[in-house]
């Protein structure tokens, strides 16, 4: 199978999900590919960057010598942007589980037709569970972003996840390498398919059932 | 006259015993307070509980959380992000416990100790294996699993509760200190410092300036802090 080499680069699928956000949103970014949306240029709009250890406000990678303070939540160094803000992680958390992210983007394992996400736990594997599950019930909007398959060659989008789950059903869109996905009245939608990827590649790839509905 | 200022790092430390608990500050390399953890190593000090977000990579020569780990210092860890090969090697084999707390609830649950709170409901984990139960947190015969958090529907959500950590010692990393033992933290530095060091029943703080401060820009006030030592090495800000 090589249709995964026809689909959207980590660069480019960055470059997607930033299309989506809007003008004046908190975003927490996870660990994994979206810690690539903070570097991407988001013209007309201003976003605020959260990182779940307690900075708000940050930017890309330093041109020159990092601060050793200032890290994203995979621990490379960042910039602060004006209007950053520092604080401890339980305000930190404060922000997510209260509300105050407008949206959380995640890596994921697997993601459920039913919205639930597996990303902590391989069963077997090394446990690490970080921030996510805090981050996941508390944002107005969750999004994963991920490859379509999981190195194995297995769709990650499944009918149920068999995996240690996140949250259940808190997922509400979907942007992999192939597609763009989304939740409405809970049941999920195909909405975009990758430049050069057909709908019928990606129903050979997913194993999530879905219907097909017109890009939103 | 007040003063918390001590002029040696092993001073401090040497009221820390084996089997003590322990927060310690810092997300990834950021904050860790690596003096007070290089001291605490120059000691005989085993089977400790260590309460800290992340495990340290396991490099050769690391300093910090990865050193406790790797010198097999460490019975329990309590922590969001153990990543660390030789902890992982001894959890597999059944030689040490795991407590794996969801970040967010790791920081609340050492506020909540340091506030004299009995616990809290949080949203966080509901519906997953850290709250219904069934991680294992030792393997080996017999193997030890999560069991089952309590929890409560309020206002139509499920809550889980968890309780507070209260550990004997914090050690903790501050940008600047007085001998009051007000603290002020930099940037992402300060992440897990002021909750350990609420949280513990003794605190120990390695500051990298020690001199005034003004009352508005003091981040956590020397109530909660019994020792501060100054960093050893030249610091970098």
């Amino acid at each position: 199978m090589t249709t995964t080499q026809r689909g959207l680069s980590r660069a480019a699928l960055a470059r997607r999900v930033a299309d989506d956000l809007e003008d004046g949103w908190c975003v927490n970014v996870g660990i994994g590919a979206p810690l690539l949306l903070p570097a991407q240029p988001t013209p007309g709009k201003e976003i605020v960057y959260h990182c779940e250890h307690g900075l708000a406000g940050v930017g890309p990678a330093p041109t020159g010598d990092p601060d050793p303070d200032v890290t994203d939540a995979g621990k490379n160094p960042v910039t602060l942007l004006d209007g950053a803000a520092s604080f401890d992680s339980s305000l930190s958390f404060a922000i997510a589980r209260g509300g105050r992210l407008d949206l959380c983007v995640l890596g994921a394992l697997q993601v459920g037709e039913n919205g639930d996400l597996a990303n902590w736990l391989v069963p077997g594997g090394d446990p690490g569970v970080g921030g996510a599950m805090d981050l996941v019930v508390g944002a107005r909007r969750v999004w994963v972003m991920m490859n379509h398959l999981d190195k194995h060659g297995n769709p990650k989008l499944r009918k149920q996840c068999t995996f240690p789950l996140t949250g259940p059903g808190v997922v509400d869109r979907i942007y992999t390498d192939l597609a763009v996905f989304d939740f409405a009245d809970g049941d999920l939608i195909l909405r975009e398919c990758a430049p050069g990827i057909t709908p019928a590649d990606v129903a050979a790839l997913t194993e999530a059932g879905y219907t097909v509905g017109v890009p939103v | 006259m007040i003063d918390k200022i001590r002029s040696h790092t092993a001073e401090p430390l040497a009221e820390v015993h084996s089997g003590a608990s322990i927060a310690i500050g810092g997300f990834g390399q950021v904050g860790v307070p690596v003096d007070l953890i290089d001291a605490l190593c120059e000691q005989d000090v085993r089977e400790l509980h260590i309460i800290a977000n992340n495990g340290g990579r396991g490099l050769p020569g690391e300093r910090g959380i990865g050193r406790l780990l790797k010198e097999n210092r460490v019975r329990r860890f309590s922590c969001s992000f153990p990543i660390n090969p030789t902890f992982f090697e001894r959890y597999f084999n059944g030689e040490v416990e795991i407590e794996l707390v969801p970040q967010g609830t790791l920081a609340e649950r050492l506020r909540a100790g340091g506030s004299g709170l009995g616990g809290f409901f949080t949203p966080t984990a509901a519906g997953t294996m850290l709250a219904d139960g069934g991680f294992v947190t030792r393997h080996g015969d017999p193997e030890e699993t999560l069991s089952t958090k309590e929890s409560r529907v309020i206002n139509g959500r499920t809550y889980v509760f968890e309780e507070p950590l209260r550990p004997d010692f914090a050690l903790v990393k501050a940008h600047r200190a007085d001998r009051y033992g007000n603290l002020r933290f930099r940037l992402g530095a300060r992440n897990f410092n002021p909750l350990a060091a609420m949280a513990a029943r003794t605190t120990i703080v390695q500051a990298d300036h020690i001199g005034p401060l003004e009352p508005d820009d003091i981040h956590l006030p020397g109530p909660f802090v019994d020792h501060v030592v100054a960093t050893a090495l030249e610091p970098a800000r």
